[in-house]
């Protein structure tokens, strides 16, 4: 099979590559457990059962389909193409998070595991986690860095209130990765009997494969709407860009529509000149972590570099395999909002659409601005708002000089 | 032949099973390493697995990430850890290294790059924990084109068709991994272990190193029974961490340690 070719939608191939990108760098204490998942998968993705199962919560627990809402006030400040806002923050849970857990949790529940794990960085995949293991009635475990507890503490609260056990992490340098890497040793350990959800569409395969399938309802909901709402398809996409499962699920369905340019935004923070951002494809390279093979943020010595980002849910080292392989053959463009913009963006939206966005997808709202301007007034882009930003309500007061 | 090959036959005319210390390089300083090599060939090693320090040590337990977080604030790197091997070989040509870590560093570094610098160095074998045989298929060339041993993880799940292609693939040893867990875990089943080792001879035909959780002379002896060789970790690197200020401390404990496991191995 080709990999060469961009509109490839078979990708992964058999082992779980993306182009160079992908595959599944893991120690053979966790093979097994990868084969047994990729088996299951396989199976229970052409189950009518299992697809009625996930299309049920989908529409019933989490509130599917989103809203697809033309943000008028905010097109008319930018002055250029429409813009329009993919409601993921009106989702049961305010975030995208939890299509993915939805469809992982039943794919626990018909392995018969009785036991979830998951990583967590800000709190967001943590709390969707806790909520369908109270949802499908499984014990709960979440490894978060000690600094993000910290940081997080009404996150942690709300795991514990749904029954979730909430591990602080200490290695490394406790933040998002050393959570991954700490989930990953205790799935070894407790392999027969648990199951690991990751957050986002990277990891070893199959992981990015089914977290990707299970997000991509973003973007078919977004094809059929747009010719509801206004008779085509749009002719942008952009989203935050951080392992980055909320833009796979927006672009996946779109690889093959060339004519529909995709845009995600990485994590800028400071700025890409110096160290102090979280933008692997716009200044990393590839190399290997957390069982595949990505654009990475890394040393000159092969050392996984800390990062820097406002928004903890974008700050991870590493970005999804599918992304890289976007990147590479030219199908995305990846871009990048600082902190400022970033902050600028959700008091915009917040103004002007009495929309309060999450702060990963306060960048992608940045960047569409800056993107409309350019763009003619009867073009569209269609702008994925991943979250809603109650839980960044503290930093934001913080920064402000607010104190509640 | 390979020093690990001829390592393996002398033991095996002799009668003995090899014993297999790991320490991470750099821990916890970059001129302790060589001199702790010499001192664990003095105490009986028979092979050393010369730890590369690594940032996100995804199979390791706590003992082990801590020495690799004392290594990287020296930030011991791969060029380093290279520059210790050729040290060590001046006045030790026989004992085998194996360097032991995770891919990216060799990824960064390159992989034709590396591998003409470990055998330029003296190194024997490597094991990347995490590029198991299915994504080595790319890069192992580079490894065996110039006889360096590609040593593979087989684990208390892997199925008996992987067990035979790890056996096809590998060359040196195998490293067989005691237990579902991570490196420093406690309680080894040593007929857990004798079970699954007479699975993985019916697949395997090179010698079989077992590791993980052997942390005293008695369990080393007794684990030595079913397989070729022992591999000891992370009771070696807890002595390390406890003697993190005095180098001659630590080299008397870990002498000890070894010392009294190769007696063990060897009664």
């Amino acid at each position: 099979m080709s990999t060469n070719n961009p509109f490839d939608l078979d990708l992964p191939d058999a082992r779980g590559h993306f182009g160079i990108h992908g595959g599944r760098f893991v120690s053979e204490t966790l093979s097994a457990a990868l084969d047994e998942l990729e088996t299951t998968y396989k199976k229970l993705r052409e189950d009518a059962d299992f697809q009625a199962a996930f299309d049920k919560d989908l529409a019933h627990y989490v509130g599917r389909p989103s809203p697809l809402y033309l943000a008028e006030r905010l097109t008319a400040h930018c002055g250029g193409a429409q813009i329009y806002l993919k409601r993921e923050d009106l989702n049961h849970t305010g975030a995208h998070k939890i299509n993915n857990t939805i469809g992982q949790a039943l794919l626990a529940k018909f392995m018969g595991k009785k036991k979830i794990i998951a990583e967590t960085g800000a709190g967001q995949h943590g709390v969707a986690s806790a909520t369908v293991a109270a949802r499908f009635g499984l014990e709960c475990k979440v490894f978060m860095g000690s600094t993000d507890v910290e940081r997080q503490k009404l996150n942690v609260y709300r795991m514990k209130l749904l029954g979730a056990e909430v591990e602080a992490v200490q290695s490394g340098t406790k933040t998002l990765k050393d959570a991954m890497n700490e989930a990953m040793r205790h799935w070894v350990t407790h392999v027969d009997d648990t199951f690991y959800i990751i957050g986002t569409a990277a990891g070893p395969h199959p992981y990015p494969m089914l977290v990707r399938d299970f997000q991509s309802v973003i973007g078919r909901e977004v094809q059929r709407q747009s010719v509801e709402q206004f008779g085509r398809q749009p002719d942008a996409l952009v989203a935050c860009v951080g392992g980055g499962s909320n833009a796979i699920g927006l672009f996946h369905p779109y690889i093959r529509y060339p004519e529909v340019a995709m845009y995600g935004v990485e994590a800028g923070g400071l700025g890409l000149d110096g160290n102090d951002h979280a933008a692997p494809l716009s200044k990393g390279r590839p190399g290997v972590l957390h069982g595949n093979r990505t654009y990475l943020m890394e040393d000159e010595n092969g050392q996984i570099m800390g990062t820097h980002s406002i928004s903890a849910g974008l700050d991870y080292p590493g970005v999804g395999p599918e992304h890289s392989w976007l990147k590479d053959v030219g199908r995305a463009h990846y871009v990048a909002a600082t902190d400022d913009e970033a902050l600028d963006a959700f008091h915009k939206l917040t103004q002007l659409e009495g929309i309060m966005p999450a702060l990963e997808s306060s960048h992608a709202v940045a960047y569409a601005m800056r993107l409309a301007a350019t763009m003619k007034p009867d073009q569209v882009i269609v702008v994925n708002l991943s979250g809603r930003g109650d839980k960044d309500i503290h930093t934001i007061a913080t920064l402000d000089g607010v104190t509640a | 032949m390979s020093r690990i090959k001829q390592v393996f036959a002398d033991l095996e005319r002799q009668g003995k099973k090899a014993l297999i210390p790991y320490i991470t390089a750099g821990d916890p300083q970059k001129d302790a390493t060589v001199p702790m090599m010499h001192a664990l060939v003095d105490a009986g090693a028979d092979i050393i697995e010369l730890g590369v320090p690594f940032s996100d040590p995804m199979a390791d337990g706590p003992t082990i990430q801590l020495a690799c977080e004392r290594a990287l604030v020296h930030n011991t790197s791969l060029h380093d850890v290279l520059a210790m091997v050729a040290e060590f070989r001046k006045t030790n040509s026989n004992t085998p290294i194996v360097l032991m870590g995770y891919l990216n560093p060799v990824e960064r570094m390159g992989y034709e790059t590396f591998a003409a610098a470990a055998v330029e160095a003296g190194v024997d074998g490597v094991l990347m924990v995490d590029l198991p045989p299915e994504e080595a298929v790319d890069v192992e060339g580079f490894f065996k084109t110039r006889d360096l041993d590609m040593i593979y993880l087989i684990a208390p799940t892997t199925k008996d068709e992987r067990i035979e292609r790890i056996g096809q693939a590998g060359s040196g040893y195998v490293y067989y991994v005691s237990l579902k867990g991570v490196t420093g875990s406690k309680a080894l089943d040593v007929d857990d272990v004798a079970r699954n080792l007479e699975r993985i001879r019916k697949y395997v035909s090179i010698p079989v190193g077992v590791g993980f959780g052997i942390n005293t002379g008695e369990t080393a002896a007794a684990v030595s029974k079913v397989c070729d060789g022992v591999i000891v970790g992370s009771a070696i690197v807890n002595l390390i961490a406890e003697n993190a200020d005095n180098a001659n401390a630590a080299q008397e404990a870990v002498s000890a340690l070894v010392g009294s496991m190769r007696t063990a191995l060897d009664a």
